[in-house]
């Protein structure tokens, strides 16, 4: 099938009668609420409670249903007026919002407790106008994203690349936008099944560590533990490097170092050790002269 | 559209420093029945904004909120239920949202807000 990213922009391509096919469509329907089964079980909610979660891409609110299913309350976010229209058609129990992922999502910082797309970020890839670059929409997207997380929440994207450099693009405007996580393929031999699912952490959980001590352990028995002990282990788990550190570049150095009273100084007493005739220092010497000169 | 979603909501055009809270302008309102649940209302408590919540409420229609509140109110019953109610029951249908800061209009359409921007805003 033709990449539906090739045809048109979102906004224009889920027309009505595209929008349509996702609620008469049973396979589509059921290709969106395993998606969604997926995402939920990347996206590790930490217990069982229930969460309010973003879903970014949200459509005729297929992905909803399943979020809701779960308990959770969400509030989902579409560029496609007729998607919206079929949500609410389907009677979406999560409010939906009409906006442009790539011009950021206008969310306050720090409520979103987790966020998941189904088949929406490689939209951002596409330049349809001449205003769209799809660096800096993909960078607006993530930073607000990474804003709108609450510290240590997971945002799982289910994505379609076009191609291995659309998918190196995706990826690094996330991590350089301070997410931490990596790349789930799902069934990575079969050209059909396979899946592409972004999971990103926005920053170190939230969960504290626990406190030692709390068992009613005393604290003599933890001292017994040898520091070399302890060194060793830091050993076995990291790796060793040197000569990481490249040389700084010489001219810089030089560059740095020339012109100016200490570098003439310096050059005088070299002189001078030389055998040279070189004239006193003074306050003078190295004087910047007058603009008129 | 919920006030949750509105509590969660902030203007988000370019050089706006300011887009939270969006002034409210109603002109069609629903309720609709949603499932009590204390135990997401506890949990969403600490991420609201108060003070921005509980004036869109009396925008609303909704005058029964305490202006301070404290998280031991939480276990009081009929808090949680007036709380709930209007956090989750009442929808804006028709009407818009306000920027504070520029004055801009995002229209509520059939309970969704269109919160999409013009090329010179981003």
């Amino acid at each position: 099938m033709a990449r539906p990213e090739r045809q048109a922009p979102p906004e224009l391509f889920y027309n009505e009668s595209e929008s349509r096919k996702y609620t008469t469509s049973s396979r589509i329907i059921h290709i969106q609420a395993k998606l969604t089964e997926r995402a939920m079980e990347l996206l590790a909610l930490p217990d069982d409670k229930p969460k309010l979660l973003l879903d970014i891409g949200c459509g005729s609110g297929l992905s909803g249903e399943t979020l809701s299913e779960k308990g959770h309350h969400w509030i989902g976010m579409d560029i496609s007026q007729s998607m919206l229209e079929v949500a609410l058609e389907r009677e979406a129990d999560g409010d939906l919002l009409l906006g442009d992922i790539g011009q950021g999502l206008g969310l306050r910082p720090g409520v979103f407790d987790g966020a998941i797309s189904i088949s929406a970020v490689q939209w951002l890839c596409n330049a349809d106008k001449s205003c769209n670059d799809p660096r800096k929409r993909l960078k607006c997207f993530f930073t607000a994203l990474f804003h709108c997380l609450a510290r240590g929440a997971r945002a799982v994207l289910q994505i379609y690349p076009e191609n291995t450099a659309q998918l190196e693009l995706i990826t690094s405007a996330a991590m350089r936008c301070g997410f931490s996580g990596g790349l789930v393929v799902d069934y990575p031999h079969s050209s059909r099944a396979k899946k592409y699912f972004l999971c990103l952490v926005s920053g170190p959980p939230s969960v504290l560590p626990k406190p030692k001590g709390e068992d009613g352990g005393s604290e003599s028995e933890d001292n017994e533990i040898d520091e070399d002990d302890e060194e060793e282990e830091d050993n076995a788990r990291t790796v060793k490097f040197s000569g990481r550190e490249r040389p700084a570049k010489r001219s810089k150095l030089e560059k740095k170092n020339k012109k100016g009273r200490d570098w003439i100084l310096r050059k005088k007493e070299q002189r001078r050790k030389a055998g040279h005739e070189v004239p006193r220092d003074t306050k003078y010497t190295g004087r910047k002269r007058k603009a008129r000169f | 559209m919920r006030l949750l979603t509105h509590n969660m909501l902030s203007c988000n055009i370019k050089g706006v420093s300011k887009g939270f809270p969006l002034g409210i302008e109603v002109a069609k309102l629903e309720t609709k029945t949603v499932e009590f649940n204390p135990q997401f209302l506890r949990h969403s408590f600490p991420k609201i904004e108060w003070k921005a919540f509980q004036e869109a409420a009396k925008t609303l229609g909704v005058n029964d909120l305490p202006e301070q509140v404290e998280p031991s109110m939480l276990d009081d019953d009929d808090f949680l239920r007036r709380f709930h109610h209007a956090l989750l029951e009442i929808h804006l249908e028709e009407g818009d949202l306000v920027c504070p800061e520029t004055g801009r209009k995002f229209p509520v359409a059939k309970g969704i807000p269109n919160m999409l921007l013009n090329e010179d805003e981003v």
